[in-house]
Formats: C-alpha cells, structure tokens, sequence
C-alpha cells in the first residue's frame, strides 16, 4: 500500500486570485494525468492532479470549497499529507497532439503537454478561462509549442468557450490525438467534436473521492471508478458512457445532475 | 475436481468467496462488476433508512499491514438504493443486503425494502467500531444484539446474517445472542477499533481520529472469533478479515466457516483476487485431500 507521507511544503505560488501551485518533496513518481490525495490537516483530503512531476511536485488549487479555501493560508515550511500516485496516465499516441484545457484542468493537462513534447511530439495547446486573469500555465504551455488561448469575457484572445476554439484547430489542422481536462460539459463538446472527425480523444474526469484506491465506490462513473480506472478515459469509453457530461455522485452515493 | 459450491442456511453459491461489505458496492455497476470477477455474492454498502454523507476526510490511512477507515455509512438511503438494486440484480449477481439503523424498527425496515427488491439474505451490520449511535453501541449489548436480529427476523422471509464485531471480551457469546434471536448465520469479524496518528502533525490522521482496521494484521483475531464461534452455535459462520489468499480463505474455512468474504484485498490484487483465491483453495483442497470445501468447514476442531 502507498503509506501516507507528510511533507514540506517548499514554494508557493499564486497563479491567479483564486489559484495556487503548492511544490512539495516527496520520494514517490508520477506520471501525466495521474493525481494524488492531499491532506490539508484540520480539513480535508481530496484528490489533486500533480501540476508538476519529478522530484519536487506540484499541485495547482482552485480555492472553491472550504478546505481549499483554507489551504491558502499555508505557507512555506507548513506541512501537509499526500499519498499516490493514483490512477492511470494521458498516453501518447501519435506525432501531433492537441491539448483542450479549460479552467484548472490546465494543472492536469499542462504535464502531459510538457511530457509529450519531451516525448518528441508537437503539441498545441487551446487553452481557455473565464477571464485573461485566471488562464493557467500559459508560459509553460508556450516552452513546449504553440498555445491558442480562449477567454468567456474576451479579455483574451479568442473570445468564447475553449471546446470552440479547439473545434477551429480541428478544422485547420489534422491532429493524431487530442487531450483535455476541465469543466466536464466543456469535456463532452470536446470529445463529441473529435470522435465527429474520428479523431482519438483521452480526458481526465474528477469526481469526489474518499478513498483513491478504488475500494469505496464514491467516485463510481458507469461501471468504472475514476480513481482507479481513470482518471483518464478514452473517447471510446465516454462514447458508451451514461454518466459521462450528465451524472456524478453525491457524497453519499446518490446520482446527481452535473 | 474439488466441489467448490458451498451453501448457508439455505443460499447456495458458486464458490465460497463473498465481496465483503464496505468496498465497491454503493452503485448497482460496481455490484455487477464485482459479481462478474467471480464473487459467489456480494454484500451491499450498509444502507439505512435516509441519505448519509458518511464523515469527512481522510476517512482511510494506507498501512503496511492493512487499511484503517472511517467512512462513516455513506450510503445513499434505502429508497434511492433501490434503482442500484434494481441495476445489479438486472445483472444476475447474488447479492446480499446490508443494512443498518438507529434503532430495532429502521433495521427492520430496511431490511423488509431489501427483501422487497430481491436479495438473497440480509446481513446486519451491528458493528461498525466508527459510526456514533450506528451499531457502537449495539454491539456492545448480547440484549440488543439479540432484540435486533428478531426484529429483522420478523420483518423479512430470508436468512439473516448478523455480523458481529471483534470489539468484544468474548464474541461467541454475542453469536449466541443472535443464534437465540433467530440468526440463520454469523458474520465474523468487522473491523478491529484502531488509529493512526502523524507524529509530523501530531495528530490522528482520520478525520474521525478512530477508525477500523482490516486487513492481514486482522485475519488471525478473525480466524479465532470464527473458531470460538463456531463452538458455541449450531448455525454457519461466515468468515471475514484478511483474506487475500486460498491459503488465508481455508484457515476460516477450517476455523468454522462455510464462506469467507474479501475486501481489503481488492487494493493489493483488484477484482481478480476472488477467482484466485478460489482457485487456490481449490488446489490446496485437492493436495490435502478434499473432495469438496463443505468437507472442510470446521476440521481444524479435531
């Protein structure tokens, strides 16, 4: 079993009013797209995806709820608990990728478009957010090929919803493989649109987890779990998928609208 | 070929390995899944008569030796579990219903809503050690113990299965109590009361700060309750706590049960621990000389 680990956190950085990058040490590995378990202490654990692989990660926090809101007054030097790597990986398949990112599913995505450029592959990247202040990683994103950029309000480059702008690359360019992380009705239009062209589409779902290690059924999705199964499921997958855009589960079991 | 069905009080499975309660078993698709892998049944989540978040996290610490957790019954209530029923038992899968309560009657009216939708039995989980005024208490009383199982008795037309907790001074006495209640069988054991605590933050890492801990480190306190149980009562025992292997499966089996559930295995192995663990026990059966693992229960009395 991965035993949990406290650790140090190192950096902190903001990323946008809301958004923060925590970096820690920790001796375990991680792959793309996969995620850890993060023990804010007093608060919470929940499921995080790694912002940042190698020896000194990273996790990237939305402060929406009461623990991650908490989370922003730690500081360098404090300690928090992680445990994982969990789940399974973004895989490359093919020479020319294209990354659909909206919100802070950017902290997912953004280590499979640095991993996949290492890789050799070229990738572009849509990158959306609600306004310029908010976009995530765009720099990083621009170190490994070319970025496009989508904000709601217009503040920033193309002017509407990121699976619009990712469907004008589409149309422009073939590509082998498209990636994406977000919102999930965002991740619906994005993979509706590729499987359109026949092209192969991974994303990577969240749901609310307790355990991580697949064995209490909280973030059930279809027949699968995202915890163990995902979090990254193939566009063949959501095809067949009832939950997919539509479902997720309530803390305790139930069916819920997204 | 060793004869690996086995049957108690009157449920007859394919094999003797039952996924225990607790793991991948909120939705009627993990049921099914779990079914398919090659579980002779599958215990549901406890559920209870209304919608339960369950506590907050961490509600697991990962140990060496096993899994500590304090979930706290997240469940989504009897009425909406139906649809999950209704999913799982569309799939063919044997199921056994767990259910808990506040009080003698909610048991009882769970339990008659699981009997509605059609499972095999009904297992009582009066024990779990983590869950305030939810089985706690309960357990610790050989009267409610007893009161309880005859309530569900009188609710539904299955066999029921109290299960018992380890928390005790002398569980068989409590096996007795439910025996005297009308149980039609004995599950054994939940989960062994414990903590984990980070010497780093120096506090408890549950959020619940006690937990249940399962696993390995539990199996020989269970394969002895088995054994101390299956002295004192006339009805079959089934076996629970640290199974992860044919080997870990027959030390119960040999200890007084006629079928052993798995859980935390599924951490370790995935959902193909239960065909290999059959598969094991079946191996080991026929090298010592079984032609059926009916033929085993309770041996290693001598």
């Amino acid at each position: 079993m991965a035993r949990m680990q406290v650790v140090l956190l190192l950096e902190i950085a903001k990323e946008s009013h809301h958004t923060t990058t925590f970096r820690f040490r920790a001796d375990f590995g991680g792959s793309a797209g996969q995620f850890v378990m993060v023990w804010i202490p007093h608060h919470d654990e929940l499921p995080m995806a790694l912002s940042y692989l190698g020896p000194v990660k990273g996790i990237t926090v939305h402060a929406y709820g009461d623990a991650t809101k908490a989370f922003l007054d730690f500081r360098p030097g404090d300690r928090i608990g992680v445990r994982g790597p969990y789940g399974n990986t973004f895989k490359l398949e093919g020479e020319k990728v294209l990354a659909v990112a909206g919100g802070t599913g950017m902290a997912s995505v953004i280590a499979a478009i640095e991993a996949f450029a290492q890789q050799g592959a070229e990738v572009t990247t849509a990158v959306g957010a609600r306004t310029a202040e908010e976009l995530l990683f765009v720099d990083r994103a621009s170190a490994s090929g070319e970025v496009h950029v989508s904000t709601d309000d217009g503040t920033r480059g193309f002017h509407g919803f990121v699976p619009a702008l990712a469907a004008k690359l589409m149309e422009k360019h073939k590509f082998d493989q498209i990636l994406t992380c977000g919102p999930e009705r965002m991740m619906k239009l994005v993979v509706d649109e590729a499987r359109t062209r026949g092209v192969k589409v991974q994303a990577s779902l969240e749901r609310y987890m307790k355990c991580g290690i697949g064995i209490c059924d909280a973030c059930a999705f279809d027949d699968k779990l995202v915890c163990v199964d995902g979090p990254v499921f193939t566009g063949a997958q959501l095809a067949s998928s009832r939950d997919f855009g539509t479902y997720r589960r309530s803390k305790d079991g139930r069916r819920v609208a997204l | 070929m060793v004869d690996l069905r086995t049957e108690i009080a009157g449920v007859r499975l394919r094999n003797p390995t039952m996924l225990a309660s607790g793991f991948l078993d909120e939705t009627g698709g993990s049921l099914v899944r779990v079914f398919r892998a090659g579980a002779g049944a599958v215990v549901t989540k406890s559920i209870g008569p209304e919608p339960r978040e369950g506590y907050a996290n961490p509600t697991v610490v990962e140990l060496d030796a096993g899994l500590l957790n304090a979930v706290g019954l997240p469940n989504p209530g009897i009425e909406e579990f139906q649809q999950e029923l209704k999913e799982a038992l569309a799939g063919k899968a044997v199921i056994i219903g767990s259910v808990y309560g506040k009080d003698a009657a909610e048991y009882a009216k769970v339990a008659s809503r699981m009997a509605d939708a059609g499972v095999v039995a009904i297992e009582m989980n009066l024990s779990c050690p983590h869950a305030k005024g939810l089985g706690t208490e309960i357990a610790q009383s050989e009267e409610a113990v007893k009161e309880f199982t005859r309530a569900v008795k009188d609710a539904v037309d299955l066999p029921v299965f109290p299960k018992l907790s380890p928390n005790v001074a002398d569980i068989a006495s409590f096996a007795l109590a439910a025996e005297r209640g009308g149980a039609d069988g004995i599950v054994a054991i939940n989960t062994v009361k414990a903590m984990a605590i980070s010497p780093e933050l120096r506090m408890p890492i549950l959020a619940n700060r006690y937990g249940g801990l399962s696993g390995p480190a539990i199996r020989p306190i269970g394969v002895r309750a088995v054994y101390d149980i299956y002295e004192k009562v006339d009805i079959p025992v089934i076996g629970v706590g640290g199974v992860d292997s044919g080997i870990a499966a027959l030390e119960y089996i040999m200890a007084g049960a006629s079928a052993v559930q798995i859980g935390t295995a599924l951490v370790g192995q995935g959902l193909g621990v239960f065909e290999r663990v059959t598969k094991e026990m079946g191996s080991v059966l026929e090298d010592v000389g079984f032609k059926g693992v009916l033929e085993a229960v309770g041996v290693a009395h001598g």
